[in-house]
């Protein structure tokens, strides 16, 4: 059952998905109108918290609440309490007082979003938390690949690249395996997060393997500081083994497509001209993403707001 | 000094071997004598029927903060925490601000607890000046100010070079030598156990072979200087392992596991609760178990509880920013209890190692009941239920990942010289 906040897909169940997948279908509609734009959440205030830059992800939500008529404000504080400024859940109960109707958080650590859900009345969006979870990208991934290939279940999906540090992967990891796809990761062993296959997936070093059979490639931002020697020998090196370009695809199956979630490393992970033509639906992927957030806002922010939890 | 006779309680005494119903004659704060049946006149009588009487708990590794950090715990709250837990004596660790690592610390440090403290308070020292890791203390002047041993605890000392000295110095003035052993570099940002759960969180994970890659560094430097080494908080089954196999050769080891690190898993970390952040990280059921095997088989020696305070406001944080450590002084009888229900440890056994055994470690007379030994005594209800809420707590911090958790097992009464220094019926009573 949905509840009252979204931190992750690991705590949805497969009706869930389908419900917020089905939400986004009817959504996209309102994107192809003229006017772009429904009274659903007239009145209603979202707060994009966000500690961590990003300009797309807050877009799309921004977008997103609009769209749906909310009044979205974003809030991106400096501080942390490594710098000893105000703390995450003082910024937090201030917003809180303020009474949003939901708030999106996005922060560099894994489980603040959860924290802030504790501490907070309102219905918390994780926007994507250290390398913890990042369900609406998840969600618009499974939106992309559903609408692509017109099914879930059965299909093979591989994973490529930096697993250890992706919240990206294992949203995806949770949402594919619980719609009855088969996933698998590929990446060099110092970028396999341990016990990996404890979530369900198998894991690969060799991307040929990896890729033998898969109907959707998926690969995944690396941050630069990953490649200068302490995971990864070099990004030369990494981009050999690693990056996807047309030769290496065709070990994939012939109709496999390619989804990266932004910003592509162009000649890191992908090659410029993979990433920019089919197979590729990166921008697809970005243009799902605002109906799958208008979606979960609808879901999400509403409700009724529940009395103040106990933090 | 008056006369308290303990009676008709199940006495559990390891430095004698006796688990019968006795009673207790305490006479100007010694043990006067143990006998299955006494004449109560005159003495001040307690029931103990249906309770168990015991040594003092001996803690082998608690955080008192004092000084430099009274905001978390100071001797005095330190010193309630304790006896309030049925500890009688406690050693406190070397990473006070200042640092114990030098006479007039230690000093202070015992001259505040003769003021403040119920418990009896044994100074840990640190092993190198500033717990820095490269210069050695000036262990000789430190025991002679009153400490009982050498240790860098939260911080390990990397180089092998600086251990080995610190070691071979050791021996010369007899005093333990108690190491936290995790290799930094393989800790690196860890943050809890790596395996499944750091996976799932998305956090740092700690690897169990940053211990034993320590434990096992030590061990070596052990035999080769003849010191006595002390592992502090064993967490994971490979270190325990190690131990075994050393003790076997003969090499002068003792270990201590906490309460936290025998019953709970990484799995208490799963929602980010920032108070089952510690250090080692809890790990996996596997090595819980064999923690608990280690226990009962006596490759571990004793319980001891890492009680380490920290404000609310530190721990209220991101779980990478959080300081690590929990609170255990006030839990730690009623936690280590499930050792005795779950039938892998007989009652008299789990007392040896929260008493005898860590009294021994330390070279200190504790842990027994024997006529004429200081009346250092604790009754407990092994079958009590309570609520424990930190709030209302002797500890001055609130860490614990058992707030809010109905617990069997509870103290009913602590004894330090022949006095009562608790009851739970009237809280803390001296000084």
């Amino acid at each position: 059952m949905i509840g009252r906040d979204l931190l992750g897909i690991e705590d949805l169940d497969r009706a869930d998905l389908e419900r917020i997948l089905e939400t986004a279908e009817r959504m996209q509609e309102v994107g192809t109108r003229e006017v772009k734009k429904v009274p659903t959440l007239r009145g209603r205030t979202i707060v994009n918290l966000f500690f961590e830059p990003s300009t797309r992800t807050r877009t799309s939500f921004e977008i997103a609440g609009k769209r749906l008529s909310a009044d979205v404000v974003n809030f991106s504080p400096t501080s942390s309490s490594l710098t000893k400024d105000e703390s995450i859940l003082d910024t937090a109960r201030t917003l809180d007082a303020m009474a949003p109707d939901a708030v999106v958080v996005r922060h560099k650590v894994a489980g603040v979003p959860k924290r802030i859900a504790d501490a907070l009345a309102a219905p918390v969006i994780n926007a994507g938390d250290g390398a913890h979870e990042h369900p609406t990208q998840a969600l618009l991934d499974l939106l992309t690949v559903y609408q692509e290939k017109g099914r879930i279940d059965g299909l093979s999906v591989t994973i490529v690249g930096d697993v250890l540090h992706s919240r990206v992967a294992r949203s995806n990891i949770y949402g594919f395996l619980k719609l009855g796809a088969e996933v698998r990761v590929a990446a060099p062993p110092t970028l396999i997060p341990p016990a990996i296959e404890t979530l369900g997936v198998k894991a690969f070093t060799s991307l040929r393997e990896a890729l033998d059979g898969a109907d959707v490639v998926m690969a995944l931002r690396i941050q630069r500081e990953r490649l200068d020697g302490a995971y990864v020998p070099s990004i030369r090196e990494y981009s050999a083994t690693f990056g996807l370009d047309r030769t290496k695809l065709r070990f994939a199956k012939d109709d496999a497509i390619v989804m990266h979630p932004g910003p592509v490393n162009r000649g890191v992970e992908l090659s410029h001209d993979l990433a920019d033509h089919r197979p590729s639906v990166i921008l697809d992927q970005v243009r799902n993403g605002v109906a799958l957030r208008m979606a979960v806002l609808y879901l999400f922010a509403g409700r009724p707001v529940a009395a103040a939890q106990e933090g | 000094m008056g006369r308290i006779l303990i009676r008709r309680g199940r006495v559990l005494d390891a430095s004698s071997n006796r688990d019968e119903k006795a009673d207790v004659l305490i006479e100007d704060g010694r043990i006067a004598a143990v006998e299955p049946s006494l004449d109560t006149s005159g003495a001040e009588a307690i029931d103990a029927g249906g309770l168990w009487v015991a040594p003092g708990f001996v803690d082998l590794h608690a955080h008192l903060r004092e000084p430099g950090q009274e905001y978390k715990e100071d001797i005095a709250s330190g010193g309630r925490a304790a006896v309030a837990g049925g500890f009688t004596t406690l050693a406190c660790m070397a990473n006070t601000h200042p640092a114990n690592d030098d006479p007039a610390v230690t000093d202070y440090i015992l001259d505040r607890a003769r003021q403040d403290s119920p418990a009896r308070v044994l100074p840990i020292a640190a092993a190198t000046k500033g717990l820095e890791g490269a210069v050695m203390t000036e262990m000789s002047a430190i025991l002679r100010a009153g400490a009982v041993a050498f240790s860098d605890d939260g911080k390990t000392i990397m180089d092998s070079g600086v251990m080995r000295r610190v070691l071979e110095y050791s021996c010369m003035v007899d005093a333990p030598v108690i190491v936290h052993a995790e290799d930094c570099t393989l800790v690196g940002h860890g943050v809890v156990n790596e395996g499944p759960v750091s996976t799932r969180l998305g956090l740092p994970g700690n690897p169990a072979v940053a211990e034993a890659v320590h434990v096992a560094r030590d061990l070596l430097l052990a035999q080769l200087t003849g010191a006595h080494l002390h592992v502090a908080h064993v967490s994971t089954a490979i270190a325990v392992e190690l131990i075994r196999r050393a003790r076997e050769q003969g090499i002068h080891v003792t270990a201590e596991v906490t309460p936290h690190h025998l019953t709970l898993t990484d799995e208490a970390t799963l929602g980010y609760d920032t108070n089952a952040k510690v250090a080692p990280p809890l790990r996996s059921a596997a090595d819980v178990r064999a923690c608990r095997k280690g226990l009962a088989e006596g490759v571990i020696d004793a319980i001891a509880t890492d009680h380490a305070p920290h404000a609310v406001h530190e721990k209220d944080v991101e779980f990478t920013a959080a300081p690590s450590g929990l609170i255990g002084l006030e839990t730690a009888f009623a936690v280590v209890l499930d050792l005795v229900r779950a039938g892998e440890l007989q009652p008299l056994e789990l007392m040896q190692r929260m008493s005898a055994n860590p009294a021994r470690i330390l070279r200190r007379a504790g842990g027994s009941l024997a006529v004429g030994a200081p009346a250092d005594v604790v009754v407990l209800d092994p079958q009590k239920e309570w609520l424990y809420d930190p709030a209302k707590g002797f500890s001055k911090s609130r860490n614990s990942p058992w707030a809010g958790r109905t617990l069997v097992g509870q103290v009913k009464l602590t004894l330090v010289d022949g006095r009562v220094v608790y009851d739970v019926a009237r809280g803390v009573l001296l000084p």
